[in-house]
């Protein structure tokens, strides 16, 4: 089974009764109609950890997430984050998520300091008024990913990769414990996912529990304190270095692929 | 002061001040909802439920009950039979609604071509805001006030909600919640402008406005100012034509706003096509300098 994570002593002093794993996932399954996307996965992760979610195309990744987010219903199996159902997970702010592709109106007239203040949203009264505190808490998000500048930009006046950045200043600002980013990466260049890791390295260092979907299997190890290989259910899960072996990614990704890689 | 008299002549005639404030709620109400609308992508929506409360009015002047509740009743039947539809058939939306609000439509019309004419059925289609009784001015009233109210009091939600519902529902929201209140609201604006419009006109005010708005701003708070100006200034002018030229009120308020959006078309400082144009003129020479 899985070693203790890498990074544990990383981990800042938590208050008692936090103890609860950020994420345990028993016995998911989850289907299509007719189509199988998840079956049987079971998953736990401990929290101030960064953990690398990988598979092939189709392999159920973007499924997990929406799975632990509720937004498809689990046909078995349960979802526990920080001890708490979806739902009240979301309720209490436990929760942000970064979908792979984001389904919004670019031309919304909203601003990007607009879109990262809705990160706050949860924790505001109910006309969602915005505080002095939450207004910093948006420059402090915007500042960290470094869209300061570009705040007062209409949403869709952004690139592919400043949109991303975006959204995940939305989570920041959110100050959830979980993150949930899908392929944060894809359409990104190298310094953006330069900026975007050493980002996500100092969240975890807020004791952020971060689980990030990539394609960049070579990236993995830099940041990342563990790697689960998903194909249908979990095939490994453990440290990047034994996760990612030749053997494992055969069986996930097929001969073809790894050789590819290699 | 000639000018003066001139505004100043119609609102000696209590129905026309009554009229002028029936006009100004109505078109209040519909431009403020029109922003979210338009944004939801749900003019069509808008169309629907404006037809689909005929029947309800007709069947409200003949029971003898106040017609803004059977017009509610309806309006609010014709989202939730859309919606039952939509969810059971793989149906387009545009479809199923088209579908359903025509089908009321001519309920409607059969109900009223059987009963002897109690009512008239142009004032329902066209509106009557010159003949509103004391029952309907207060009606819309209360419903005008009510409507803006929930609207404005949710209104980050509701934006949050049309801008990005899988992050409303990351925050734990019921997005179904959001999306009924919506819709609820819709049918209470529609209920009150019938009277001012007309069941016909209603869809224009639920557009128009907030479409003007768009191309004016990039600013969510500044659209829904915007097209509340609009809205307000353009039922004063309807109210005036419908006085000095005996034109339709409904007609008048509507052409206004048509009005207005050609000038935000034409002239609005980024989305306007005059601005376009120059933006594409300025950037021809730097790009031919570029190959140069
Ligand atoms: N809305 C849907 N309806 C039906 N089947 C779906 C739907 N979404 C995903 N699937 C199927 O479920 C399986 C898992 O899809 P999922 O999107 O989770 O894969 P993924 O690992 O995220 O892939 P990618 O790397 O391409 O993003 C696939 O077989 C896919 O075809
Ligand atoms: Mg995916």
């Amino acid at each position: 089974m899985r070693k203790p994570a890498p990074a544990q002593h990383r981990r800042p002093a938590r208050e008692a009764g936090a103890a609860a794993p950020a994420l345990n996932i028993a016995s998911l399954t989850v289907r299509y109609a007719d189509i199988l996307a998840l079956d049987r996965v079971s998953l736990g992760l401990e929290q101030g950890n960064i953990c690398a979610l990988v598979g092939v195309n189709g392999s159920g990744k973007s499924t997990l997430f929406k799975a632990i987010m509720g937004l498809v219903s689990a046909g078995t199996g349960t979802v526990r984050i920080f001890g708490a159902g979806s739902k009240a997970a979301r309720k209490n702010n436990l929760l942000t998520y970064v979908p792979q592709s984001e389904d919004v109106d670019w031309t919304f007239p909203v601003s990007v300091h607009d879109v990262v203040m809705m990160g706050r949203y949860g924790r505001l009264g109910p006309t969602r008024r915005p505080h002095s505190a939450d207004r910093e808490a948006v420059d402090h998000a915007l500042e960290q990913v470094g869209l300061t500048s570009l705040a007062s930009r209409q949403i869709g006046e952004l690139s592919g990769g400043q949109r991303k950045r975006a959204f995940v200043a939305r989570g920041i600002a959110q100050q959830a414990r979980l993150m949930l980013l899908d392929e944060p990466f894809a359409g990104v260049d190298k310094g953006s996912e330069a900026t975007l890791t050493s980002l996500l390295q100092r969240l975890r260092a807020d004791g952020k529990t971060i689980l990030i979907s990539t394609h960049d299997l070579a990236g993995i190890p830099r940041f990342c304190d563990e790697a689960v290989l998903l194909h249908r259910s979990v095939l490994a899960h453990g440290d990047p270095a034994e996760v990612l072996t030749t053997e494992n990614l055969a069986r996930a990704f097929g001969e073809g692929a790894t050789s590819g890689a290699a | 002061m000639e000018l003066l008299n001139w505004l100043a002549e119609p609102m000696l005639y209590g129905f026309m001040t009554r009229a002028l404030i029936v006009t100004i709620a109505a078109a209040l109400v519909c431009s403020v909802l029109s922003c979210w609308l338009i944004l939801m992508g749900w003019s069509l929506m808008g169309d629907a439920v404006s037809h689909a409360v005929l029947p309800g009015v007709a069947l409200a002047y003949i029971a003898g009950v106040p017609f803004s509740f059977g017009a509610f009743v309806f309006g609010a039947g014709a989202v939730a039979l859309i919606g039952v539809i939509r969810s059971t058939t793989n149906l387009k939306s545009d479809t199923v609604i088209g579908v359903v609000f025509t089908t009321l439509f001519a309920v409607g019309l059969a109900i009223i071509s059987k009963t002897p004419s109690q009512t008239d059925l142009s004032h329902i289609l066209f509106g009557n805001v010159l003949g509103v009784t004391d029952g309907e001015f207060v009606q819309v009233l209360v419903l005008g006030v009510i409507t803006l109210a929930a609207v404005l009091f949710k209104r980050r939600d509701l934006t949050l909600f049309a801008f990005d519902r899988t992050h409303a529902h990351a925050l734990g929201l019921n997005t179904h919640w959001l999306s009924t209140l919506l819709l609820g609201l819709l049918a209470l604006t529609v209920v009150v402008a019938l009277q001012a419009v007309g069941i016909i006109l209603v869809v224009a005010m639920l557009i128009t406005p907030g479409a003007t708005a768009f191309l004016l701003t990039r600013r969510f708070p500044v659209m829904l100012t915007a097209a509340a100006g609009i809205s307000v200034l353009t039922a004063v002018v309807g109210i005036y034509a419908s006085y000095y030229w005996d034109a339709s009120t409904g007609a008048s308020v509507v052409l206004a706003q048509s009005a207005v959006f050609t000038l935000a078309y034409v002239f609005a400082p980024r989305r306007g096509i005059i601005a376009r144009a120059r933006v594409r003129h300025a950037h021809r020479p730097a790009a031919a300098g570029a190959v140069q």
